[in-house]
């Protein structure tokens, strides 16, 4: 059970006020029409499944209903840091450097 | 009701002073239909001692007699079956945890037909090469078909209780925490924790799982401040208590620890109480904490040694036996022998000779034991036997004798001559093994130390701290002080950083004795090998046998894991408390490796069995799955509707009149609406107000149709697909006003199209200035269909009703019956139609005065079924029903919904333009009429071209929709066909389950006025 801050809300909340949506910053491409079956296959339907650190759209669903990005570890779930749609953020080489992944942490972030 | 006399004399275990229970409160109680007695303050374990019970059970697989092994929630065996009625039976009740009451009923689980007397030890005894390791596997597998047969007997024969048949009379509730610090575990480390947590500012939550602080306190003789144990605990849980930052709970079990320092605790509130909970109370509450920090003082359980027959009921853990004499006055036997590797066990056979009884010896598997608790027992004149083993235990339902024997220094085999030792108690201590588990919850591997001769707790992400034995740590002072060091360091780390209140450390009389170093042993040798000695028990509950994990590994297991698989050890509700050290040391001298190669499974929540009832709390029945009704529900409850659900909305399926049958009211339905008006409650319908400068331009990217030129007071049919290009939802969505919309979706769809208009919203198209508000509660939407629904709704407004200024497919703004109405003229049956939405609070008031007024029209409310029956006739889609996620706009032949020359390239466009979706033998929409004008062909059917092919049959696609059209005199269905529209008048072949042949033609889907006529009439 994650606690998650939804930086609309401004607020650490429980996870069970989220979904998770899938793997972030996938832009609809501009021009689909363009694009080979293949290259469209791609966008739709193949996806990364990494072992650390990833970077997934999570909605507030029973909150404020925004989407967001949240930049987290698949493996020992910490959560880096949660960040607006459109925003980027550079966790660098060190992940663990920036994050937010500790409880105490999260409080006060 | 007995005397004081009688009641000492029938509890013949129970000492005439001390222990920590009620003796003026005296407790009756029922164990397999025998009435014994007992005291508050009891558990169910020390009562059942007192009374001179041995059999609590008999074992899972071999169904040996199995008697109290532990004091607390690491108990093997004495797992039983209370309650006194059906609603209140409770299966897996450790008798160690569960605390004794007036009328406590309770019964073992395994004993059938009896505990004492037992059929299938008989199976037992056939031992090993019948009862293998994976014995499950290889004899039950084969052959399959037999398996019910086998699952039955095998259920019966070796059940861990039954479930209830009757619902949970209690009932159950949650509560939520927000800590800085969370403390798991109330003896000395978790008690200096929550009160060096607390001092330093911070707001504690402490959990303990007994029903008194303490820990190992509880039993033992030392002294902290110059103050017997429990008179210091009892002062710091007073200034506990005493604090507004802090809150104990007790009898509450920590079942999981999970991410980002949440946990649930299983709060047993008054299983202690009574069959029932009082009526003001629930009876078990799940507590789910967020804490800042967390402080594991979980402690460590006592390892048993590893011997011949140490499953003879008498054959306890050395600690539980100093429990059982300390904390309720109870000695379970009369002659003792103690066998240990380390110095912990000679507190039982202090405590047994001080309560009067036998010790006939000491066994110490160390050659040189010089400690402290050594000394004092040779001062006592006690006999101590070193460098020796007890090897096997003797006896046939309890212990009668303890063979004894000298082993060599690494315990591996047995070196002189062998002794029988007559005692009816065997007491054992391997070393402790730390209660690791809540820290393998979030995913963190324990280590194993030599040093501490066991695993603690690995590293972690979490703002995690460990005090006490979890962390290896036996000596009480030392404990005391990691209990202060691990509550500041957490409390600091949840921001509270006062350091100047940092407490001292209290010291307890026993922290200046000399301590022995224990040896590691996990398995005391026999004579024989294992393979043939008596049966040596690693795990209890699940009937692991040394010689089983050998097999094991010789059948060859080698992973840690699997050898956990093949064996069940660990497994169940033990989760390998006892038993799991002793399993793995095994299987790593098995494989010639350390302990800290073969490393150790990990546990998962829970740590003990979680009720049911505690999980769902108060979420049951209809706060678990609520249902919604419309507006009208009460009118529809009145006329005796059948309803069906839809999602959590209820609909009327269809409304019988006197006794007329489903087929007969909805012909009736059917009719009343082709000929007259219908009336059908379209509230359910998910409604989506969209409104802002570029809510049209949404639209055209949503929907794959056009909506530039969609005016106010106009509606339009819209088809939304996902981006693969399948159909997703559809609906009529209206023009309010320019920048202004109304859009409808299907029942089921409404949330997901929601989140679906959002999500493009705001992550691909922010730049469109677009908001939306789901709107299907705030409106009563009533569907009136028929050749006279514009005569009736002319009775109840003003508003010109005639087809040139209120056309097909608009909507107006009007009163109708004096209420504020939307009008929309659209049709879901093909028939003039008109669909009233009217705020959800007239919604019952419109639908009686459309009643009043319809008396005169013979006005017919229709359910869901005609509703289904009438669009079908006119070849209307329903997506989820005649669509399945692999559909296309072509496929369904609704290419006249797809704007292929708008600008924006839609969603769903370049999906439906795959190669594999523009091919034309694909499953197309189409209508069938069968040969036989009444044969039934069933959803779902499949459909061949050639009846006479052999089978496997080549399918060519299956019927979505199939029903009895009353207008028509016929049945009609929906298909999907493969190259269907090509295909028109051909023949296809429904071979159905039963044999049957259903012949049908291809036909259009519009069986009803394909023109059009009657909806724009
Ligand atoms: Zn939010």
């Amino acid at each position: 059970m994650f606690l998650i801050h939804c930086p609309y809300c401004a607020e650490h909340r429980e996870e069970d006020e989220f979904h998770a949506v899938g793997q972030a910053h996938l832009p609809r491409p501009p021009d689909p029409d363009a694009m080979t079956d293949e290259q469209w296959g791609d966008y739709l339907y193949f996806r990364k499944n990494p072992r650390g650190e990833h970077r997934e759209l999570w909605v507030h669903a029973a909150g404020c209903r925004k989407y967001f990005n949240v930049a987290r570890n698949t493996q020992t779930y910490e959560i880096y840091a949660t960040y607006k749609v459109g925003d980027t953020l550079d966790l660098g080489d060190d992940p663990q450097a920036g994050a937010t992944g500790s409880a105490l942490n999260r409080r006060s972030g | 009701m007995l005397n004081a006399h009688q009641l000492r004399l029938q509890q013949k275990n129970r000492l005439d002073s001390g222990g920590r229970i009620e003796r003026d409160k005296p407790l009756s109680f029922l164990f397999a239909d025998r009435r014994l007695m007992g005291y508050a303050g009891d558990t169910l374990a020390s009562a059942l001692l007192a009374n001179g019970v041995d059999v609590v059970g008999r074992s899972f697989k071999y169904s040996r007699a199995r008697g109290i092994m532990t004091a607390g929630v690491e108990e093997p065996n004495a797992i039983l079956q209370t309650g006194a009625t059906e609603s209140t039976q409770t299966p897996n009740i450790k008798a160690t945890e569960q605390s004794l009451y007036e009328g406590l009923v309770c019964r073992p689980v395994n004993g059938w037909p009896s505990v004492n007397t037992d059929v299938m030890s008989v199976l037992g005894r056939l031992g090993g090469a019948l009862m293998s390791p994976g014995f499950y596997y290889k004899t039950f597998m084969w052959p399959k078909s037999q398996w019910e047969t086998y699952e039955k007997f095998i259920r019966r024969a070796a059940g861990l209780g039954r479930s209830p048949t009757l619902p949970d009379a209690d009932r159950y509730d949650h509560m939520h925490h927000h800590v800085d610090v969370m403390v798991v575990g109330a003896g000395p480390a978790g008690l200096m924790a929550a009160l060096s947590a607390a001092r330093q500012g911070a707001r504690v939550l402490l959990a303990d799982e007994r029903s008194e602080a303490g820990g190992s306190l509880l039993f033992s003789r030392d002294s902290i401040e110059g103050k017997p144990a429990m008179e210091w605990v009892a002062d710091v849980v007073t200034e506990l208590d005493a604090s507004d930052s802090v809150t104990r709970l007790a009898r509450s079990t920590v079942t999981g620890y999970h991410d980002h320092n949440f946990l649930t605790i299983s709060e047993r509130r008054s299983d202690h109480l009574g069959d029932r909970a009082p009526a003001h109370m629930s009876r078990q509450r799940l507590h789910k904490v967020r804490a800042g920090s967390v402080v594991l003082a979980t402690g460590a359980h006592e390892r048993p040694l590893v011997f011949a027959n140490n499953d003879l009921p008498g054959c306890m853990l050395a600690s539980s036996v100093s429990h059982y004499i300390q904390r309720f006055a109870v000695v379970p036997g009369t002659q003792l022998v103690v066998m240990t590797s380390n110095d912990s066990a000679y507190q039982a056979a202090f405590d047994w000779v001080d309560a009067g009884r036998k010790l006939v010896a000491i066994v110490d598997t160390r050659r040189d034991p010089d400690g402290a608790v050594t000394q004092m027992a040779r001062q006592r004149g006690m006999t101590l036997i070193t460098g020796s083993a007890l090897i096997e235990a003797r006896g046939r339902h309890r212990v009668s004798g303890a063979v004894v024997s000298p082993i060599n220094a690494a315990a591996t085999f047995v070196t002189g001559e062998l002794r029988l030792l007559p005692c009816d108690t065997i007491a054992t201590s391997g070393g402790w093994s730390p209660v690791v588990h809540l820290s393998c919850h979030t995913g963190s591997r324990p280590v194993w130390s030599d040093e501490k001769l066991g695993f603690v707790p690995g590293s972690t992400s979490e703002a995690r701290f460990c005090a006490g034995a979890i962390n290896g740590t036996l000596s009480l002072d030392q404990c005391l002080a990691e209990g202060v060091h691990a509550g500041s360091e957490a409390a600091t780390a949840a921001h509270h950083l006062s350091s100047d209140r940092i407490m001292k450390i209290p010291a307890s009389a026993s922290g200046q004795e000399d301590v022995c170093a224990a040896m590691p042993v996990f398995l005391v040798p026999h004579t024989l090998p294992s393979s043939r000695a008596p049966k040596q028990f690693v795990d209890m509950q699940n009937d692991v046998t040394a010689a089983g994990i050998q097999m094991s590994t010789q059948e060859g297991f080698e992973s840690i894991e699997h050898v956990k698989r093949y064996t069940a050890l660990g497994f169940g509700t033990d989760q390998g408390k006892t038993g799991n050290v002793n399993g793995m040391a095994i299987v790593a001298h098995a494989l010639g490796k350390t302990l800290a190669e073969t490393g150790t499974t990990v546990f998962r929540p829970n740590y003990t069995p979680v009720s049911f009832g505690v999980v769902a709390g108060a979420s049951t029945d209809l706060l678990f799955d609520p249902q919604r009704f419309t507006p009208m529900h009460a009118w529809h409850l009145q006329r005796g509707a059948v309803f069906e659900n839809v999602g959590q909305w209820k609909r009327p399926l269809y409304f019988p009149q006197g006794d007329e049958s489903m087929a007969q009211a909805i012909v009736r339905e059917q009719l009343a609406t082709r000929n007259g008006v219908g009336i059908l409650d379209a509230s359910t319908l998910g409604k989506i107000d969209i409104q802002g400068r570029d809510a049209r331009e949404f639209l055209g990217r949503v929907y794959t149709n056009a909506w530039a030129k969609l005016a106010p007071g106009r509606c339009r049919y819209g088809l939304m697909c996902g981006e693969d290009g399948m159909i997703m939802d559809d609906g009529v969505t209206s023009c309010l006003a320019q920048n202004h919309f109304l859009m409808t979706t299907t029942t089921g769809g409404a949330a997901h199209v929601l989140s679906w208009l959002e999500i493009y919203q705001q992550t691909e198209w922010p730049e469109l200035e677009v908001f939306f508000n789901s709107v299907t509660d705030h409106w009563a939407t009533m569907s009136i269909a028929g050749p006279d629904s514009r005569n009736l709704l002319a009775t109840l407004t003003d508003l010109d009703l005639s087809a040139e200024s209120f056309g097909f497919m608009d909507w107006r703004e009007a009163t109708v019956a004096g209420i504020p109405a939307r009008i929309f003229r659209i049709s879901f049956t093909g028939d003039l139609s008109y669909e009233i939405n009217v705020p959800a609070h007239y919604g019952l008031a419109l639908w009686e005065a459309l009643f009043e007024a319809g008396a005169a029209f013979g006005l017919t409310p229709y359910g869901t079924e005609t509703m289904h029956v009438l669009r079908a006739e006119k070849g209307f889609i329903i997506v989820g029903q005649d669509t399945d996620g692999s559909m296309t706009p072509y496929d369904m032949n609704h290419g006249w919904a797809v704007a292929n020359n708008k600008e924006f390239s839609f969603i769903g466009k370049r999906g439906m333009n795959r190669s594999d979706c523009l091919r034309t033998d694909r499953k197309q929409l189409v209508g069938l009429m069968t040969t036989d004008p009444s044969a039934l062909l069933p959803e779902g059917a499949q459909a061949v071209r050639d009846p006479a092919e052999p089978i496997p049959m080549t399918m060519v696609g299956h019927v979505t929709s199939s029903y009895h059209s009353a207008f028509l005199g016929r049945r009609i269905a929906m298909a999907v066909i493969k190259d269907g529209l090509q295909r028109m008048g051909e023949k296809v072949y429904f071979p159905l389950a039963g044999g049957e042949l259903v012949e049908a033609v291809i036909c259009d889907p519009v069986f009803v006025d394909p023109q059009g006529i009657r909806q724009k009439a």
